[in-house]
């Protein structure tokens, strides 16, 4: 079996524990990977339950407003729950239930993964419990009760930071213990081999639509892509079919949070360096001693020191360029699209909206910017009042 | 023969864990020689990490009160190269691999090698990963111990038993450490018996989950040897002052060899 590397990047840096888990879950993945009844099945349930194609949309006031780069959206937003989480989840649900799994973990930071984790279990009749910092669930308590309603368990994790790392290590240790009977739904494209590369090949479908969708309406590729990068999912998600087109720009933006010298940001790639989290080797916010150091953004899904192994082996080869932006930014890019374009994004989005301010107007008008919408911002509502407070601490 | 194998001759070891500088680096100098006066034949220091994904809440909290107090590995390497020449019995370090890598390997392998450190255990580097460490641990004498669990698959077994030297732990249930709820792994026979004939000569030590005197002597039979790590910080952890926490450690390790 490969081993799972981009380079140096990657691996399975796991307790023994796993190792069987993970084996299965490699082989079962290759043998379904090109399966046609598998692939069938989850194209019918991308189109019929999440609602894909999702439309490429293109943003003509935002577009006026800057006076530069043609923008396009990619409607990721407009999916079954709201992010492109469901992408990844009905993907490996349909995993789980071939391998004959009864249960079913997750770990969530912004709840998107839980909420997309729950609904598939749901669907699909598998127990589920969903690991989330306790820091979060009171930061996005709307998908706390949206897991609830669709019969997930919601564990809280006081330990350490209180957020999505923290919930990872307990999801993990859950994973340990009842190996035999569990499968673990991973939400983004980290953890051990396989699976940041198989749910980065689940999410790809972002990036083959936007390769399609663009070539109709403009008949060619874009020249730029902008996508946030937490763990980096959506990222690897839109940008993975065009990695091999050279003429396209793809850029991810991270979060900057209060500033990367403010040493409160969650600019992994940006500020971090080489170690091994959460059983895949990449880059990592650690001290001089090798400790995790907590992530911080204003956004949840974005909170997080990892980041997947295919980026950092991305960056390494430069073939994608990696930016931050700060929890400001992302609250300034969060209202103009609201305001400009009735859409009213996730705050983790937002964060790769940020950056056309910079981007968009140097560029001529002949040119083209794709922008990966990856959720709404519905959840992100009730934190207002913070954004406000955060505002005034300007 | 190898220094950490020599200590299961004709016995069953006792292999005790502490977490390195929990609550300090000086309570961690008394605790050794405390465990050594008791005649515990192996000791192994856990290198506090804050995502400690293998340990259950005990040593979770242990590695964090180390944290708090400012151990860092580079410190506690230090310590342990200062105390060599009283120290009797072999030393193993037990860390995550990052703490690791972070350090160097190369220098990691020859700094313990200089404090006099016996063994190195790293619970999320499986046998087939890629790490320069396996070849600097060889280089500089050090054992490396691998862990084997009942879901080991016969393949596994052979490519971890052929890489481990001193003993070859063996995981006592699918589960993290210190889980006393999950009792013993119910064929535990049969598993120690399976790895037994594929590891040959070298020992057996079982750990995880196995909380005191009784449960030690329901399994005694079975391996060579005993790894205890939370219930040992726990009993230490109720002691009020430093004394008390050495006089628990004591008593405790007492309790375990009377049965044993």
């Amino acid at each position: 079996m490969s081993r799972g590397y981009f380079e140096e990047f990657g691996g399975r840096f796991v307790p023994e524990t796993l190792m069987p888990a993970l084996d299965e879950l490699e082989e079962v993945y290759l043998a379904l990977k090109n399966d046609p009844e598998f692939i069938n099945e989850l194209k019918a349930l991308l189109a019929d339950y999440s609602g894909r194609p999702t439309s490429l949309y293109y943003a003509e006031q935002l577009t006026k407003y800057y006076g530069g780069a043609k923008i396009y959206l990619k409607r990721e937003d407009l999916n079954h729950t709201g992010a492109h989480k469901i992408n990844n989840t009905l993907g490996q649900i349909l995993l789980a239930r071939k391998m004959g799994k009864k249960r079913i973990i997750a770990e969530t930071g912004a709840g998107q993964h839980g909420v997309a984790t729950a609904t598939v279990a749901a669907r699909f009749n598998l127990d589920c419990k969903v690991y989330m910092g306790a820091e979060d669930i009171e930061r996005q308590a709307l998908n706390v009760y949206k897991m609830e309603m669709l019969g997930a368990e919601v564990i809280p994790v006081t330990s350490g930071s209180r957020t999505l790392k923290d919930a990872t290590n307990e999801a993990i240790r859950d994973w340990v213990t009842n190996v035999e009977n569990t499968h673990y739904i991973i939400g983004s494209v980290v953890g051990p081999h396989p699976y940041p590369e198989m749910v980065r090949d689940f999410q790809r479908i972002i990036g083959d639509e936007t390769k399609e969708q663009i070539k109709e309406k403009e008949g060619r590729l874009p020249d730029y892509i902008l996508a946030c990068v937490g763990g980096g999912s959506n990222a690897m998600g839109i940008f993975y079919p065009f990695v091999e087109d050279k003429e396209v720009n793809l850029i991810g933006v991270e979060a900057s949070g209060k500033g990367i010298d403010s040493g409160q940001h969650a600019a992994t790639l940006t500020a971090g360096r080489v170690g091994v989290l959460h059983g895949s080797k990449s880059y990592l916010l650690q001290d001089d001693d090798g400790q995790i150091i907590p992530a911080y953004s204003i956004s949840a899904g974005l909170d997080y020191p990892g980041v997947g192994p295919e980026h950092s082996y991305l960056k390494s080869i430069e073939r994608v360029k990696y930016h931050s932006a700060s929890d400001l930014e992302a609250i300034a890019a969060f209202k103009l699209l609201s305001e400009k374009e009735g859409i009213i994004p996730a705050l983790e989005s937002s964060h790769a909206l940020s950056y056309l301010e910079k981007l968009a107007p140097e560029l001529d008008q002949d040119q083209l910017i794709v922008v990966n919408l990856s959720g709404r911002g519905d959840k992100d509502i009730n934190n207002f009042k913070k954004i406000r407070e955060a505002e005034k601490d300007e | 023969m190898n220094k950490i194998t020599a200590q299961f001759q004709n016995k069953n070891a006792l292999i005790t864990y502490i977490s390195g500088g929990d609550p300090s680096l000086e309570m961690t100098e008394k605790l050794i020689y405390k465990l050594q006066n008791e005649g515990v034949d192996l000791i192994e220091i856990g290198i506090p990490f804050s995502d400690p994904l293998a340990d259950g809440p005990v040593i979770q909290e242990a590695s964090q009160r180390a944290l708090k107090a400012g151990t860092t590995l580079k410190k506690l390497i230090a310590k342990l190269d200062k105390i060599q020449n009283r120290v009797e019995v072999p030393l193993i370090l037990m860390g995550y691999y990052n703490s690791i890598l972070n350090y160097g390997e190369k220098e990691f392998a020859r700094d313990i090698s200089k404090a006099g450190i016996s063994g190195v255990i790293v619970p999320d580097l499986p046998v087939d990963e890629r790490a320069d460490l396996f070849k600097y641990l060889a280089e500089f004498d050090i054992s490396q111990i691998m862990l084997v669990t009942p879901n080991t698959s016969e393949q596994r077994l052979k490519k971890i038993s052929a890489k481990s030297s001193g003993f070859l732990y063996c995981v006592a249930h699918l589960g993290t450490t210190g889980d006393d709820q999950q009792g013993i792994y119910p064929e535990l026979e049969t598993y120690l018996n399976r790895v037994r004939k594929t590891a040959g000569e070298l020992p057996l030590g079982l750990g995880f989950g196995i909380d005191g005197p009784e449960k030690a002597k329901k399994i005694i039979d079975y391996s060579d040897g005993i790894i205890i790590g939370s219930a040992l910080i726990k009993v230490i952890q109720a002691g009020n002052n430093e004394d008390e926490m050495l006089n628990n450690a004591g008593q405790f390790v007492k309790s375990i060899k009377s049965k044993l």
